[in-house]
């Protein structure tokens, strides 16, 4: 039976990380598309959405590209004396890129769904745009919000095709829950399999029945009535 | 003046064009629904953004086409009561008063908001959501919390227009009270003639964008200068006119000849009169002007008033050519006396309209 328990603490650091990451990105990318019309900004729609659609060997290889000793940004960070590819940060940037476009639609709907009375309101009263977020737009985008980071993080948490390209499976470094499974798998240790699934499986299931309590006690209008 | 509008902005079925001033008092924007009474407040408010012209507010410029300025709406202090309160959801009562509050020490700001709250008088509903208020409640909350950014300037966007008709009175006069406390100029929009009157002392009237009149309300509402603002100020008979000689003009929708107060030189379109206006002589009385034989066509009965619809020249035929209103005990007076009657026009109470 297998003692190492690295590839649980792997994915969740990767799916954390890269939940994070895209939370931060997505919801940039979304506020600074919210207020944008024309060609050029739905142009770039299609490419912040294409890791959704194209499957996750082929988002992999690009990325392998994009960061491989020839590629552009290989090149540079090589430069500085990092390289990307099959290390731990390959594996949060594959997470990341490919659960991005579930984030930045969710981040996106949630800001359109927004009665843009209220913003309005905030900016009559004196409130810069900040703030504006901060205190109106994003307490009250957040439900939409959170449903997008869950979303997000299980795809982080599931990713394996891009990880596997650009990242390998390196025992202890790069090798998460899924590419462990495959591994089994592949050397016929199915009972290695099974116990990682099933790790799997009480992993999404603790994640959904947190946030789903967690939504209910932050929920800044729930919680006051509760209190109250 | 205080506060200076001189704006213009294609809007997508008309070009507003508003040009006016508004003195430390309220002034009502009247109009019917789409006529950009809305969006003139929203242009002052820095919501939208004028194609051209000036904002002038004390002296500072808040938008200026020809220099370049256009300051952004949280710079304005200009306090805007939307038609939907926009209260925010997830704040409570005294959060949402405190929102645009100048930063000042927690327990200052406490006091402030409570000062506010008592002036609405929703002293006890500091922690409430808004959600948990009734409509009333919620207007005043809004009120407040324009209120407490101490605005240069007041604009309120139909703010009783949300309200059930009892509740509307008992804000009304709240408003009417806050209002003339305020002594900063306010702009009062609404398409209610009569509370545009209750409201303000000062009316204009806006249609299609265009600025169809200004003025005191008495003005305005005994002299309005055109068909339109008669109309909006509620005027229901009219006919097309024109002048035979001093004192006289025929009108031609309704085929008479009437004596009123105008010049034989006078430009005149129309004429008209307000149904409350409208008199029947008694078959005793002689000697009387502008009396003519009508009939009956049919009645449409509110609780305390009658209105009338009558025709003129003969019974038969469709529809009515003047529309009066009669109290109830007026009307039982008269209603099971033969027909034709005599409906009188009472020449000081005839409007001229020049278009």
């Amino acid at each position: 039976m297998a003692t190492d328990l690295s590839p649980v603490w792997l994915s969740l650091e990767t799916a954390v990380t890269a939940t994070i990451i895209t939370l931060l990105l997505g919801t940039a990318t979304a506020v600074w598309r919210a207020n944008r019309r024309g060609i050029g900004p739905a142009f770039l729609d299609g490419i912040f959405l294409l890791p959704l659609v194209l499957p996750p060997t082929v988002v992999g290889f690009i990325l392998l590209v994009i960061f491989g000793r020839n590629g552009p940004l290989g090149r540079l960070l090589l430069h500085f004396g990092a390289t990307v590819v099959f290390s731990w940060p390959a594996t949060v940037i594959a997470a990341a890129v490919v659960s991005f476009p579930l984030m930045y639609l969710s981040v996106r709907a949630a800001l359109e769904q927004l009665d843009h009375t209220l913003l309005q309101a905030a900016r009559t009263l004196g409130a810069s745009e900040w703030r504006v977020f901060r205190r109106v737009a994003l307490p009250l985008a957040w439900p939409g919000m959170l449903a997008g980071t869950i979303l997000a993080f299980a795809r982080a948490l599931g990713e394996f095709g891009a990880t596997l390209m650009l990242a390998g499976s390196i025992p202890g470094k790069t090798e998460t829950i899924p590419i462990a499974i495959y591994i089994s798998v592949e050397a016929g240790e199915i009972h290695k399999a099974i116990v990682w699934s099933l790790i799997d499986v009480a992993i999404s299931l603790a994640m959904v029945a947190g946030m789903y309590y967690w939504t209910h006690l932050q929920n800044p209008a729930r919680a006051r009535m509760v209190r109250r | 003046m205080p506060l200076e509008a001189h704006f213009e902005k294609r809007l997508a079925s008309f070009t507003l064009a508003t040009d006016f001033s508004c003195d430390a008092e309220p002034l009502a924007i009247l109009g019917p629904s789409g006529s950009g009474k809305s969006m003139t407040l929203r242009c002052i408010a820095g919501l939208e953004k004028p194609d051209r012209g000036r904002i002038i507010l004390n002296g500072r410029a808040l938008f200026d086409s020809e220099k370049r300025i256009d300051i952004a709406a949280r710079q304005r202090g200009v306090g805007l009561l939307f038609q939907s309160y926009a209260l925010f959801p997830h704040l409570n009562v005294a959060e949402n008063i405190a929102f645009g509050m100048k930063p000042a020490a927690a327990s200052e700001r406490d006091a402030r908001v409570q000062q506010q709250l008592a002036e609405v008088h929703l002293e006890n509903l500091a922690k409430r959501l808004p959600r948990e208020l009734s409509g009333g409640e919620q207007q005043r909350v809004a009120l407040a919390r324009a209120l407490a950014i101490e605005p240069e300037a007041l604009l309120l966007d139909e703010p009783l227009s949300a309200l059930d008709t009892y509740l509307r009175s008992k804000v009304e006069q709240q408003l009417i009270l806050t209002l003339a406390r305020f002594r900063r100029p306010a702009l009062y929009v609404t398409h209610n003639m009569e509370e545009a009157y209750r409201i303000a002392a000062q009316i204009l009237v806006l249609s299609q964008g265009k600025v169809e009149a200004s003025g005191s309300r008495e003005q305005i509402f005994r002299h309005p200068p055109t068909l339109e603002v008669a109309l909006l100020t509620g005027l229901k008979n009219f006919s097309r006119a024109r002048v035979i000689s001093a004192g006289k003009v025929e009108a031609l929708d309704w085929n008479y000849v009437l004596s009123c107060d105008v010049d034989a030189s006078a430009k005149i379109a129309y004429v008209g009169i307000r149904a409350h206006h409208l008199r029947f002589a008694a078959a005793s009385e002689a000697n009387v002007v502008n009396a003519f034989p009508c009939w009956l066509a049919r009645i449409n009965e509110a609780p305390f008033r009658v209105t009338l619809y009558l025709r003129l020249h003969s019974a038969a035929g469709q529809g009515h050519h003047l529309q009066a209103e009669v109290t109830k005990e007026n009307w039982t007076r008269f209603k099971d006396q033969p027909q034709p009657w005599r409906v009188l026009l009472p020449p000081g109470d005839i409007l001229i309209l020049p278009r």
